[in-house]
């Protein structure tokens, strides 16, 4: 995954004594960058547009890719709305449960589809960055899956816009947010989700606090892993589990490149949504809805495309305890509650946004 | 007798619209500036939409950029136009686009009609307050600033550096001492004309041209040589967080905002529509009861020192601070025992029976996490699984101590643990270490096993005490350490014990009466002397008699005899 010697983090911090290390790293890097857009580039024609709706000239955008979403979309796109998106562009990935048809009818979706492999892909972030080199340059952008909903502090109160005037005010041009695995109370596959509805209602608990953190030696990036896929799945391979920090937000220029999903980015400057001094920035968290009851079905038809992860065969075992209806309930978990909680909780903060 | 309001405005012209007839329809006569970087077709519609209120007039345009004159002539030119087109004003009032109202106009006149002579506008000397954010404080006063903060940050600093360099430093008019505070006042005809008419006005308008930031000095300077009475506050709540720029007012602050009883504050977020449904379409009663910010105060400065010093103790996506400047790397204190469990049989349940603290086993094990009762999962999810915990060691008990704020954690350590946090636990103020240095020899010595492995072990066990007890005694230990050997402790057990849990500070402090089991050292001096023999020298534990020790135990107390 990572094709250069690693930095030690003592060199992160201690940068100036080691000015020509720094500046040939910086090289490379931005050769990473190059290389990671050209390849995006050469991979637009994979996705054909099937609906183009005219996108405001204000506001943020969201950009996804998804593959037979369809028990979620509804809410999600509601979700979004209220939190006064302008607009989505998507990407449907073959989707065969009426995905694309239902987006397609949608007044502010525009919609492209492709058959080809999410995995070759770098899963969707090749077609996504085609998308947003072309549409979302000087704007906000963000990229979210279709299981992923964003708070940030009182979020039930204050839009997107709201957030992005913020950062724009205190010259930040990304946002960082922690991905937080929602699960139900009791086997997985027992839980019951009505399409359409918040699937909060149907996943509302999660690990309270269990995640580490380091810094990423090569991208510079808080590399965050823990909560339940850690604690229930990965409990011998931790090295393995997921990945939580996301840069999901970001003031989009031409030039930068999502690198895994988006945990990280190029130019590395972006990765720096925390602080490594005293204060702290203004941060959201990603509730996560992976595992509504149709994670079983979801679990095996991955197993068998082979489409996620670098090496899908080591996540084997990963899917099928995921099979085998496991419940990822004890009493230590959390029952959501809203944002002040994650605020007390010290998952997310507001920094300086009053 | 009325209250004139001169609104400065370059953005948010709907609101500001909203505004300015929420204050007329009060009542009051307004004057608005826009600023001259607005283009003309907004400034025009601008115009257009206030058509029809009446008492409504728009003053001479100048370019106002934030630190600049250009907001101090603004509001010289719509004060002027405010005091010669409204004569019965006697008071005027400074607001910004962004500022609203939050208690009914007729509040605000009733409010200033009892004070005719007060002028309420925020002035203090540099010296006496620390609000100047930035290195410039009396230097606004002293160096030339013809370069825009904002556009050349690189040519301001240089030529800052450079008036410093060659000493080129201005004088300060006479007769005038430099005061600055909040850019918002309500001031007297009498004293605001008195201002605008000085005879010497054109010496301080050069003057103060030159001057960072004028527009928190210009009047704040000046109302000092005219007024009767200056009440040294402004009427406009509001909030800047640590770095100086303004705090911007959501809809969830709204009864935050009804309550602090303030007459007007900004800045208002333009799209917070509740807000401004609230406070300028309800009706509410008249209070005539005095601002009082101090509510909304003590909230901002208790989340500006959050803000600033950080949570002890709180590692996040937000926030990893830098080793050394983490402000706390656990948010609460702890103690660590060393040796104990070894050296007694039943410790954990007597120390948490003694002091009702929550005492795990050893926490970095290496076959698993002993959590209190041997649970899987503790407090926060964290997991018993030893992979998890050692791929970052640190977190573990940084996540472990946050997790139970509220209640003191106790754990055990040794030579036998993962020793991954060794270092961290010897600079953290918040730790409470006790050793008994050696103890990790007593299992040795109960186990049933070859003599040549129990040397190995010996020889590795102590190895990696000893860099730990290095660690304990370094420089840059924070840690509150205590060390004793196995030989000292075992002369007077009780008197440690309760000197460890007297600093502890558990809340029932009473004489330690009942004594944990301890191991049965019988021999012990032996099994030393056997591995001095086998030519590994333990040390740690202190000078051991080779023959049988007889463990000195707690001297049994004799009441004292009184003579009177």
């Amino acid at each position: 995954m990572f094709p250069f010697t690693p930095q030690t983090e003592d060199h992160q911090v201690h940068g100036t004594q080691n000015f020509l290390t720094d500046a040939f790293f910086s090289y490379r890097m931005r050769w990473k960058r190059r290389r990671l857009l050209v390849r995006s580039l050469r991979r637009r024609k994979e996705i054909t547009r099937a609906v183009e709706r005219q996108i405001p000239k204000a506001g943020v955008l969201i950009f996804s890719t998804m593959r037979n979403e369809m028990v979620r979309l509804e809410h999600w796109l509601a979700y979004y709305r209220a939190l006064g998106v302008a607009h989505f562009l998507v990407v449907d990935n073959a989707s065969d449960d009426g995905t694309a048809e239902y987006l397609a009818d949608q007044s502010d979706v525009s919609l492209w589809m492709t058959p080809e492999s999410y995995k070759a892909s770098r899963f969707g972030v090749d077609w996504l960055s085609c998308l947003q080199m072309k549409y979302g340059v000087g704007r906000w952008c963000l990229t979210v899956d279709a299981d992923e909903l964003l708070v940030y502090p009182e979020s039930d109160d204050r839009g997107l816009d709201d957030l992005t005037a913020h950062l724009d005010a205190t010259g930040r041009d990304a946002f960082g947010a922690l991905m937080l695995d929602m699960y139900p109370k009791g086997p997985v596959g027992q839980a019951q989700y009505e399409t359409g509805t918040d699937p909060i209602q149907t996943v509302p608990w999660f690990d309270p606090d269990n995640y580490r953190a380091k810094l990423h030696p090569v991208f510079g990036n808080l590399w965050i892993q823990g909560g339940v896929r850690d604690r229930v799945f990965f409990g011998s391979q931790p090295e393995r589990s997921p990945t939580l920090n996301k840069t999901p937000l970001v003031k989009w220029r031409r030039g930068y490149a999502y690198v895994t999903s988006t945990h990280q980015i190029l130019p590395r400057r972006l990765n720096k949504v925390f602080d490594l001094g005293d204060q702290t920035n203004v941060s959201g968290v990603l509730l996560h809805t992976k595992f509504l009851p149709n994670i079983g079905e979801k679990s095996a038809e991955e197993l068998s495309r082979a489409q996620h992860f670098e090496n899908s065969d080591l996540y084997q075992p990963y899917y099928n305890a995921l099979i085998d209806d496991p419940d990822l309930w004890f009493e230590g978990s959390a029952y959501y509650e809203g944002t002040a909680q994650l605020e007390a909780l010290g998952l997310m903060t507001r920094g300086t946004w009053g | 007798m009325n209250v004139g309001v001169v609104i400065l405005v370059h953005n948010a012209f709907d609101r500001a619209e909203q505004v300015v007839r929420h204050w007329s329809a009060g009542g009051c006569p307004v004057v608005i500036h826009v600023d001259k970087n607005v283009k003309r077709a907004a400034h025009d519609d601008f115009v257009k939409s206030l058509a029809d209120v009446p008492n409504v007039l728009f003053s001479k345009r100048h370019r106002c950029e934030w630190g600049t004159w250009g907001l101090v002539a603004a509001s010289q030119s719509a004060s002027a136009m405010m005091l010669a087109k409204f004569p019965d004003v006697r008071h005027v009032f400074l607001a910004s686009g962004s500022c609203l109202p939050l208690r009914p106009i007729k509040d605000l006149q009733v409010y200033l009609a009892k004070r005719p002579r007060t002028d309420f506008i925020e002035s203090a000397t540099t010296a006496d307050v620390p609000w100047t954010q930035g290195g410039l404080d009396f230097e606004r006063f002293t160096l030339r600033f013809p370069f825009s903060w904002r556009k050349h940050r690189f040519l301001f600093d240089r030529y800052v550096e450079f008036q410093r360099r060659f000493k080129m430093f201005r004088r300060v008019p006479e007769g005038i001492v430099p005061h600055m505070g909040s850019q918002w006042w309500c001031l007297t005809r009498q004293t605001l004309s008195a201002i605008l008419e000085d005879p010497d006005r054109k010496v301080y308008d050069t003057y103060f041209r030159r001057v960072w930031i004028p527009d928190e000095s210009y009047f704040q300077t000046l109302v000092r040589l005219y007024s009767q009475s200056i009440e040294s506050r402004s009427l406009t709540l509001s909030k800047f967080d640590y770095q100086g720029k303004p705090h911007i007012f959501y809809d969830d602050h709204l009864q935050l905002l009804r309550r602090s009883d303030c007459f007007v504050a900004r800045k208002i977020w333009p799209d917070a529509n509740r807000l401004y449904d609230n406070f300028l379409n309800e009706e509410y009663p008249l209070k005539g009861a005095e601002p009082n910010p101090g509510k909304i105060d003590r909230i901002f400065s208790k989340a500006v020192e959050r803000r600033t010093r950080g949570r002890a103790g709180l590692f996040m996506q937000s926030r990893l601070p830098r080793p050394g400047h983490e402000n706390g790397f656990t948010s609460s204190p702890y103690s660590v025992f060393e040796g104990f469990s070894e050296l007694f049989e039943d410790f954990e349940p007597w120390l948490a029976r003694m002091t009702g603290t929550r005492v795990h086993g050893h926490l970095y094990a290496k076959d698993g996490v002993e959590f209190e009762g041997r649970q899987t999962t503790f407090s926060g999810a964290l997991c018993d699984n030893p992979k998890l915990r050692d791929h970052h060691a640190q977190l573990f008990l940084v996540n472990l101590i946050w997790n139970t704020r509220g209640e003191r954690q106790c754990f055990q350590f040794g030579p036998n643990d993962s020793q991954h946090v060794s270092w961290d636990l010897a600079k953290d103020p918040n730790a409470q270490i006790s050793v008994i240095s050696g103890a990790w020899a007593i299992p040795l010595f109960q186990s049933n096993r070859n003599f040549s492995d129990i040397r190995a072990d010996a020889a590795e066990l102590q190895r990696l005490e000893s860099e730990h007890l290095n660690a304990l005694r370094s420089p840059f230990v924070k840690a509150r350490i205590r060390i004793w050997t196995l030989a000292e402790f075992i002369e007077t057990p009780m008197e440690a014990l309760q000197t460890v849990l007297d600093e502890m500070g558990a809340k029932n402090l009473r004489r330690v009466t009942e004594a944990p089991k301890m191991a049965d050292l019988t021999g012990f001096g032996q099994f030393l002397q056997n591995l001095k023999n086998q030519g590994m020298h333990p040390y740690l534990m202190g000078d051991f008699p080779a023959d049988n020790v007889s463990v000195n135990e707690r001297p049994t107390r004799r009441k004292p005899y009184l003579v009177r």
